[in-house]
């Protein structure tokens, strides 16, 4: 069953995905967002992204009805390897997918699935996350964005900060409080709504690696329609932690690094002169391959209901440690050619601008003490922790 | 001799701290420059005020009008530069090149410039991505009464603005050093901005015809000339390196006595102080292998070499940790670009990379201890 499955599947990425979209990516614009306002920068692009959701492949594991292709979990690896072995580009890149849907699909009631769920498998509606605050940053809980009961509508008023893509974004979950006098983690509510509601205003933030990919979000009076909260009042805490589990587990995807995750191949021609460097990078091939076999393993564990709940904690820490270790290393061996920060022979900086963006890895989403603390507190159990 | 600051270096401290908290701060300098996204990566006007100041002349002797110190008192002034990410020439300039053509005509010829503040050099050593010294093939060839340049250099750091340029080069006789002039015909100088915003230069050398009084020192030997130039620039690199660490070490430490979290400031958690602690540790050790490379230097004993290495190597590693630890604990903010800690982790990579990156000195060390 699952050759023939395979063989099908094999037979239909061949037929369908674009030559272009086997091509590894090459900058930011190579991503594709969708969303209201999408830009795909060529027709394969658009293509490729009609395709996969044609078939609920944006989102192989989600259940038809919503979106999804409705796979098995084996069936959903042997769909990842086959488009790792053509090396096809993710069709889709969205917070919608990896952090909104799955929570929807555990907390949101039939209308809200039936509405948001297969727009995000389809990419029309482009997401941002609206967690962070200036005083609630490892101290999430302790957020501060109101959000109070006028009877017909929600009225939120705050301001969120780190909101990525805030400024290109059609939607933003976005944790509010709606019981101020409830212990911390008691009064906070989940919230959906259109960015374009009147009184919502972002302002990006520049990012040492030169872009501004993130926003000031400021909330102002903004009237939010009582059926975009998610699961019941007050008890969003619950929503937002299994939320970041998702999240978590997808930023875990950057210690798996393109196609084989070993830097040694591609470096080669740097590092054979220099055995220091040759050394710390074979060390680092053994994490990253090490770290790939974790990977699978939690996969696979986690499909089955398997794996500890916390257990996406620690693949976020180890694999962005190591994102950030890999990113030191092609600095190191690109050498003064990856110092460049704006020639075209260094494509504006692309290795310097990465190495910088890769820094993040270990804050966003929860730093990496944060998730060093989850550890050590719900899984080792330690005292006190 | 001691190995910590005379009297007289820690007054030469106390000056240089004022100063270049003050003249040479980050939103006065750095920023500034970087903004307007300036040609030269510095200012002339803070390099004239560093002449006022005597730096430019710290390594030339009284009798030649500087100020005739050694490398302990190079390294205070650029550890404070490392503090401010204050850019200007100094260490290229006044430290690498003022160490390479001392005692040649090329001194009498450069020295006055750099007293006043008016000349600008630069050293062109690499010619791949990574620093090779041992492999360098830029040709010289013999022509006429002089020679002819063929070849490429890169990351010549201040090189687009530099008035004379000390290029080491290939001649039939064996490695010289060569001092070409601005404007030279047949040299192409690309001026290419790092992620620090400081200057590096790619050049061209196409067939560049010198005169033979162009040799720094004898044609053939400049080996010695370019190791008193790597020795002074790597050493020079290692205080500013300190510098870079211990300046984002503080600005870390500072955060964690004002930022506060689940109702403590974050410096309260164990798990923070205790790589705080580490980080301390190691710019520590960091100050003191540099220190004792210094010391090395201006004694000029025949054991400084391995020093130099472990200094640049050691206080390289402390302040990428400083760096990095740094913008980790800032978390958020730290990745922003109006806060100045990831300005210093952009300085850091390229000071590391610098006349040799920490791997390529503990490469070294191991050779020169036979291994
Ligand atoms: C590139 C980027 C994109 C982001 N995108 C989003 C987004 O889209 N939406 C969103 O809501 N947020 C986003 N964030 C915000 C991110 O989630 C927060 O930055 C993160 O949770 C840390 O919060 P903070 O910045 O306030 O740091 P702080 O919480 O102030 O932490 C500062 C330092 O203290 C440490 N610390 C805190 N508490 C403890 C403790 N108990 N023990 C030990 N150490 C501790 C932290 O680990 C960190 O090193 C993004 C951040 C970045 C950098």
């Amino acid at each position: 069953m699952s050759e023939s499955f395979r063989q099908e599947t094999r037979a239909w990425l061949e037929a369908n995905c674009p030559p272009e979209m086997r091509q590894p990516v090459r900058d930011e614009t190579d991503y594709c967002w969708g969303g209201r306002n999408a830009v795909f920068k060529n027709e394969a692009q658009r293509q490729w992204l009609d395709r996969m959701a044609g078939r609920g492949w944006t989102v192989p594991d989600w259940p038809s009805e919503d979106g999804g292709g409705g796979l098995s979990p084996e069936e959903t690896k042997i769909l990842k390897q086959e488009l790792a072995r053509i090396g096809a580009r993710n069709p889709l890149y969205s917070f919608g997918i990896s952090m909104l849907g799955p929570a929807l699909l555990k907390y949101g009631n039939e209308a809200q699935k039936k509405r948001f769920l297969p727009e995000i498998a389809r990419g029309e509606i482009r997401w941002c996350q609206g967690y962070s605050e200036p005083n609630a940053g490892s101290d999430l809980a302790s957020l501060q964005t109101k959000c109070e009961d006028k009877g017909d509508h929600w009225l939120v008023n705050g301001q969120k900060v780190w909101t990525s893509y805030a400024d290109k974004a059609d939607w933003i979950f976005c944790l509010v409080r709606t019981d101020p006098a409830a212990p911390k983690h008691r009064g906070i509510s989940f919230l959906l709504f259109d960015m374009a509601s009147p009184g919502v205003s972002t302002k990006p933030i520049l990012l040492i690696s030169g872009y501004s990919p993130f926003c000031e979000t400021f909330f102002d009076d903004v009237k939010v329609p009582k059926d975009q909260l998610v699961g019941e009042v007050d008890k969003g805490w619950d929503v937002a932690k299994y939320l970041l589990g998702h999240e978590r587990e997808m930023i875990s995807g950057m210690g798996l690094g393109g196609q084989s995750g070993a830097l040694g191949e591609a470096l080669r021609e740097a590092v054979t002169a220099d055995p220091a460097l040759r050394a710390d990078v074979a060390r680092f091939d053994v994490d990253a391959m090490a770290f790939r076999a974790m990977s699978e393993r939690f996969i696979d564990e986690l499909k089955a209901g398997r794996a500890h709940p916390a257990q996406p904690s620690m693949m976020k820490y180890a694999g962005t440690e190591l994102n950030k270790r890999r990113h030191e290393l092609v600095m190191a061996a690109g050498g003064s050619d990856a110092l460049e920060w704006e020639s075209e022979r260094s494509r504006k900086g692309k290795s310097a601008r990465e190495w910088l963006r890769t820094k993040a890895n270990s804050i966003e989403g929860g730093t990496s003490e944060i998730q060093l603390g989850i550890i050590a507190k719900r899984i080792l159990d330690l005292p006190g922790a | 001799m001691p190995l910590y600051l005379t009297d007289d270096q820690a007054m030469l401290q106390d000056t240089a701290r004022g100063f270049m908290a003050g003249e040479g701060a980050i939103a006065k300098e750095l920023r500034h420059w970087r903004d307007k996204a300036c040609k030269d990566g510095f200012g002339h006007a803070l390099w004239k005020q560093f002449a006022e100041m005597g730096f430019t002349g710290i390594l030339i002797d009284e009798a030649q009008g500087g100020l005739g110190l050694g490398h302990v008192e190079a390294g205070i002034v650029l550890e404070e530069i490392g503090r401010n990410l204050t850019p200007s020439p100094f260490l290229i300039t006044a430290i690498a090149f003022v160490e390479a053509v001392r005692g040649t005509p090329h001194a009498d010829r450069w020295y006055p410039g750099i007293l006043s503040g008016d000349a600008v050099a630069a050293v062109a050593v690499d010619e791949g991505a990574k620093h090779r010294p041992e492999a360098i093939a830029l040709r010289a060839e013999r022509s006429g009464n002089g020679f002819r340049l063929s070849g490429r250099k890169q990351f010549v750091v201040q090189g687009a603005s530099a008035d004379v340029i000390l290029v080491a080069a290939q001649a039939d006789e064996g490695l010289t050093l060569f001092a070409v002039e601005k404007g030279a015909a047949g040299l192409d100088v690309e001026g290419v901005r790092l992620a620090d915003s400081s200057i590096g230069a790619r050049l061209t050398f196409d067939g560049v015809e010198v005169d033979a009084d162009a040799v720094v020192g004898e044609v053939g030997a400049g080996d010695g000339a370019l190791s008193r130039l790597l020795d002074a620039g790597r050493t020079g690199a290692a205080a500013e390196l300190v510098g870079v660490g211990s300046a984002a070490m503080d600005m870390t430490v500072g955060y964690l006595k004002q930022r506060k979290q689940f109702g403590r400031l974050i410096g309260e958690f164990q798990a923070l102080q205790h790589r705080a602690a580490h980080l301390y540790s190691e710019i520590e050790i960091a100050r003191a292998a540099t220190l004792k490379a210094q010391q090395l230097l201006d004694e000029g004993s025949p054991d400084v070499e391995a020093m130099v290495a472990v200094a640049k190597a050691k206080a390289g590693r402390a302040s990428q940790l400083a760096v990095q630890e740094g913008v980790q604990m800032h978390g958020g903010i730290g990745m922003t670009d109006e806060y100045d800690i990831g300005l210093y982790m952009k300085r850091d990579r390229v000071l590391n990379e610098l006349f040799g990156d920490p791997g390529f000195q503990a490469d070294r060390l191991a050779r020169m201890k036979g291994y």
